[in-house]
């Protein structure tokens, strides 16, 4: 994700004129007219990085590593980017971590009101409902210029228990595929996992073992090349069987099976022999 | 207040008849001393709620009290280990679905209220407690502890008896939890009081109820036998009104059967403590025939 809101898209300056820059810098400099909307956010600073995500059969799985990085320096290693909301939903958040927080905290008031008060007549808060609601927050900030600055992706069950996952971020931009991936796995890790399952509709011939194969082999791609990745991860993998959800939440996972034997036969950077 | 209200609607006749006098007068009060109608009979001390009578007491929140008292009783149980609620709901139409319309709510997920009284009330009670719970967590970032809630609460239903353009609550609500200092239980009336209580009853069956809760021995006592116990009790509570079917509702929070969170107890157990309940009954039915048969012999 670039951070730089001016590198943001914009239409171009051929057919609407030149791009107005004090829209991007209101509420920073003296000069701005009051009537200009104010930009809060800068930028994000204790950041995680990718969560990938896969629907398979009858389920869906889940990763994000437990980094928080404040810049290059990789401040907290215990940082739990998976938020459970109900029984059948995982809320897999990348980007700032106090944003993080922040919608932990929303999500928790989400579902209090949905799932515990007066839940009299067996409606329950689902994974649809979770996303719909955090695209709502997140356009919602985006227009007020102050941004959660996070990309989000949602995983869980529909109503009739499909597997359901879809993606939302700073932007309140949304979408939704068999495989999804923030950050650095959306061009890492969503190839591999394409590869397993070339078409949407084909999410339902991957097994369970197969997925969380899949899942395991990118996270160790992503520690491979991701410079803000660690190797410690959780993985959540749900499944509905019997009339009943299952989640499998397994905690401080290692990136395992590394391949560095080769690096040995590589000696300088052109020309050196020894 | 009664005879001032007559007043008024008098005058404003008395002035429309006497349509050249400027002041309208009261017709009664010309012949009856104001003072014959307040002091000598004693009333007009209960007509409005924050008067004092002269004894101290305001009269609007000891009536209040009297609604509660007609109502489906609700008792409170604190165990070692959490805290259990039980409210006897009388099923006043066969078409009321069996499970549903439930009585005991969720203030926030560690805490929980059931009350006796006027339903909508309650309802009004445990909404600004939900609202209090978010207030403090949205504040502190932690979830609001029993004892502070209670703080709130009770100020709040002590409001209620502050002015004569309200009325006080007609509920006793009693409030349990589980928060970072372990469980808590607490009864607060119209008046706004409260206490905190290792049992507590309220409605009807308080009488019945309140005996049988002296007899458990709290320090012991668990959660999962407090459920039973709270069957027990609603359903001896039940005795006085026996020819009006009730359901019984059980909710419990403990740290170790639920996580501490706020819970309806499981069917299983509910039907498990029903079951005790209804044959601890009949066993007393059969001593008394015994009884009876042995008098008569």
């Amino acid at each position: 994700m670039n951070h730089d809101p001016l590198e943001w898209g914009r239409p171009s300056n051929d057919a609407y004129g030149a791009y107005n820059h004090q829209i991007a810098n209101a509420g920073h400099q003296n000069s701005v007219p009051a009537d200009f909307p104010a930009m809060h956010t800068q930028q994000p600073i204790i950041t995680g990085t990718s969560v990938l995500a896969l629907k398979f059969q009858n389920g869906i799985a889940i990763a994000a590593d437990n980094m928080g990085s404040y810049g290059s320096l990789l401040r907290f290693n215990n940082i739990e980017r998976l938020v459970r909301v109900g029984s059948e939903t995982i809320v897999g958040i990348s980007g700032d971590i106090s944003d993080l927080q922040h919608i932990e905290r929303l999500l928790h008031q989400l579902e209090t009101e949905q799932e515990v008060y007066d839940n009299d007549g067996g409606h329950n808060l689902r994974a649809p409902h979770v996303h719909e609601y955090m695209s709502r927050v997140m356009y919602n900030r985006r227009l007020k210029m102050d941004p959660l600055w996070n990309a989000i992706i949602v995983a869980g069950f529909n109503d009739d228990r499909t597997p359901f996952l879809r993606y939302v971020d700073l932007l309140g931009v949304t979408y939704g595929s068999l495989a999804l991936s923030t950050g650095f796995g959306a061009h890492l890790a969503v190839p591999l996992l394409r590869k397993l399952v070339p078409h949407d509709e084909d999410f339902d011939k991957v097994s369970e073992s197969e997925a969380t194969d899949a899942i395991t082999n990118c996270m160790r791609v992503l520690y491979y090349r991701d410079a803000r990745a660690s190797d410690k991860y959780t993985l959540a993998v749900f499944t509905f069987a019997d009339g009943k959800v299952d989640l499998k939440f397994q905690q401080n996972l290692k990136v395992e099976n590394q391949n560095w034997r080769f690096a040995k036969n590589v000696i300088g950077y052109g020309s050196k022999q020894l | 207040m009664k005879n001032l209200a007559a007043c008024g609607t008098n005058a404003s006749r008395d002035q429309s008849h006497r349509s050249g006098d400027l002041v309208a007068v009261c017709p009664r009060a010309l012949h009856q001393p104001y003072t014959s109608t307040m002091t000598s009979i004693g009333t007009g001390y209960d007509l409005s709620n924050s008067v004092f009578s002269p004894d101290g007491r305001n009269f609007q929140v000891e009536y209040a009290m009297k609604a509660v008292e007609n109502g489906g009783t609700s008792i409170g149980i604190k165990a070692k280990d959490g805290i259990v609620l039980a409210v006897e709901k009388i099923v006043n139409s066969k078409l009321l679905v069996p499970g549903r319309n439930k009585r005991i709510q969720t203030i926030d997920r560690h805490i929980g209220v059931a009350y006796s009284g006027l339903l909508p009330d309650g309802r009004h009670f445990v909404n600004r407690g939900r609202d209090e719970a978010q207030s403090y967590s949205s504040i502190y970032k932690t979830p609001v502890g029993v004892p502070a809630l209670m703080d709130r609460l009770g100020l709040y239903v002590q409001n209620y008896t502050c002015y004569n353009s309200v009325r006080p609550f007609g509920i006793v609500s009693i409030v349990g939890g589980v928060d970072e200092n372990g469980p808590h239980l607490y009864m607060v009336e119209p008046s706004g009081a409260f206490w905190g209580y290792s049992g507590a009853a309220s409605g009807k069956g308080r009488q019945t109820a309140k005996p049988e809760l002296e007899k458990l021995d709290f320090e012991l006592l668990t959660v999962r036998e407090a459920v039973k116990h709270a069957a027990r009790i609603i359903h001896q509570a039940h005795e006085d009104n026996k020819d009006k079917d009730y359901e019984l509702e059980i909710s419990w929070c403990s740290l170790e059967e639920t996580g501490g969170q706020h819970q309806f107890v499981p069917e299983d157990l509910l039907q498990e403590a029903i079951k005790l309940a209804q044959e601890e009954d009949d066993e007393e039915d059969e001593e008394e025939d015994e009884e009876d048969t042995e008098m008569a012999s």
